[in-house]
């Protein structure tokens, strides 16, 4: 059994996607659908066409973008930065919407 | 009123069940009052008042909150219990397979009601046979001694680590919930020693975090699916185990899946699930008396369904008749679907015929059961016995000239 702090970043602020692998026999299946991290199954940002991006010189570190994020991809890193985890981001733009000193802008997300 | 843990009390069969709920000791009961049910949860709240259950009541707005509160209990490694009827039981199915798929081993009792409509509160067993194939274990109880062993019995079962599977006990709506008998009340020290606290590895946890109840997509659906149905199975020698176990600690055995009374040379098998249990019995002491050779086999379990069990009890007979106090409608008794399909699969091949009575608090005499018994031997006979008769109708129904 793996220890919770292996399962987390290295900072230890955020949940590491774990592998489901294959199961060769039925026992080796978790009792019930109980996995850790199991619902993030793949990497799913391709419905976004606008990201956030955060400008650290701006934020005041309110966390409020944390707080409303509903995919819960805003965390905290190192003292009191923000960032986003955009392997998860759906570019739903309520994080800039709320910002009280507009510190996140909403840009064309240019990827292939 | 005060129920005490005397040895001895003249209870209702609702009250026979909160006596065992109390033992058990769950750590949390939510649930909704619905008639027939309603003073099992009543005498619960009672208990929870007066400090002889340490439990939490949970008041809930309906049963699909009773159950989905139940499964989260249970989810944080807790033991749940809860009471329903009927139209609540229809209520909460869509949280019976989330609880089933889950593995959360609440245990339910679901008093017998019919369904509407005709609106009735009167029993009959539609509900229950509605569901079963919701995932739970489904048992049904003859009288209020049973009733209050099978709650002691349902959660070890349930909560057995091959099993992990929520468990229905059954009592006949009035019948069996309002009528009263004296009952024989276990010593608390004594459950505590044959139900130890509820473990599972399939909790919320902070040492080890995970997701629960998580979606699943084609890729891995199936095998849960597969192991649901493998823990269904593997609780057949469990129910065995523990009503064993329960004997030699209680001193009552109830023949663990199913309990045969004078099957052993009988020609003309009567299959009964719940109260009517009773009166077959006597019908079959009766007609022995008169000779015949009649037997009845109590079914306690109808899932998981213990197909082999049945077959070994039926064995040699000439003629099964199978007691449905429901129909599929367009169709047949849903007790006899199941006994015809394990029937199907043996190499037995005797006269098999279903008897729909008894619906929507219909009684069911001894004559009407003397009145199946002799239909039986009538198609053994080879007088041409339809397949699926309801009994005791109050009208003609043959066609009009």
């Amino acid at each position: 059994m793996k220890k919770t702090k292996d399962m987390l970043s290295q900072d230890g602020n955020r949940p590491v996607q774990q592998e489901f692998p294959k199961r060769n026999h039925i026992s080796e299946y978790p009792t019930g659908p109980g996995f850790t991290a199991g619902h993030l199954a793949e990497i799913n940002a391709g419905w976004r066409v606008f990201k956030p991006v955060i400008d650290l010189e701006k934020c005041i570190a309110c966390y409020k973008c944390y707080m409303v994020c509903p995919d819960g991809v805003i965390f905290k890193q190192g003292e009191k930065e923000v960032a986003v985890d955009y392997d998860y981001c759906k570019g739903c733009g309520v994080c800039a919407h709320e910002c009280p000193v507009k510190a996140i802008t909403m840009i064309k997300d240019e990827r292939d | 009123m005060k129920l005490d843990n005397s040895k001895k009390l003249f209870v209702s069969g609702d009250e026979a069940v909160a006596l065992g709920v109390r033992l058990a000791r769950p750590h949390v009961i939510s649930a909704y009052p619905i008639t027939p049910q309603t003073i099992v949860v009543e005498r619960l709240s009672e208990m929870t008042e007066d400090k002889s259950l340490d439990a939490d009541f949970m008041h809930v707005e309906s049963e699909h909150s009773a159950l989905s509160a139940a499964m989260g209990v249970s989810a944080v490694g807790a033991r749940a219990f809860t009471a329903t009827s009927s139209q609540g039981l229809l209520y909460m199915a869509e949280v019976l397979s989330y609880c089933s798929g889950g593995r959360y081993p609440v245990v339910m009792m679901n008093a017998n009601r019919a369904l509407a409509l005709p609106w009735s509160i009167f029993g009959d067993q539609s509900d229950s046979l509605l569901l079963l194939g919701s995932g739970w274990i489904q048992c049904y109880v003859e009288d209020a001694q049973e009733a209050l062993d099978m709650m002691i019995q349902a959660y070890k079962i349930a909560e057995h680590p091959r099993v992990l599977t929520p468990f229905m006990v059954n009592l006949d709506g009035f019948i069996l919930t309002h009528t009263y008998e004296l009952v024989d009340v276990p010593l608390q020290s004594e459950v505590d020693e044959f139900l130890p606290p509820f473990t599972t590895p399939n909790k919320m946890s902070l040492e080890n975090p995970m997701n629960l109840g998580f979606s699943s997509t084609p890729a891995d659906n199936l095998e849960f699916k597969y192991q649901q149905h493998k823990a269904m199975l593997d609780s057949l020698p469990v129910i065995e185990e523990v009503d064993a176990e329960f004997g030699d600690k209680f001193g009552r055995y109830y023949g663990g899946v199913l309990e045969s009374y004078q099957t052993d040379d009988a020609e003309l098998v009567m299959i009964t699930v719940g109260t009517i249990t009773g009166t077959t019995r006597v019908v079959v002491d009766k007609l022995r008396d008169a000779g015949k050779k009649v037997g009845l086999i109590k079914l306690r379990y109808l899932r998981p369904m213990p197909e082999e069990a049945l077959v070994e009890a039926i064995a040699d007979a000439k003629a099964v008749g199978v007691i449905d106090k429901d129909i599929s409608f367009g169709h047949e008794g849903t007790i006899f679907t199941n006994v015809n399909s394990a029937l199907s699969k043996s190499n037995l091949n005797p006269k098999k015929h279903n008897f729909i009575c008894g619906m929507g608090g219909r009684n069911i005499s001894k004559n009407d059961i003397i009145e199946m018994y002799q239909l039986l031997e009538d198609s053994v006979n080879g007088k041409d016995i339809p397949a699926v008769k309801f009994i005791n109708l109050n009208t003609c129904i043959s066609e009009k000239e």
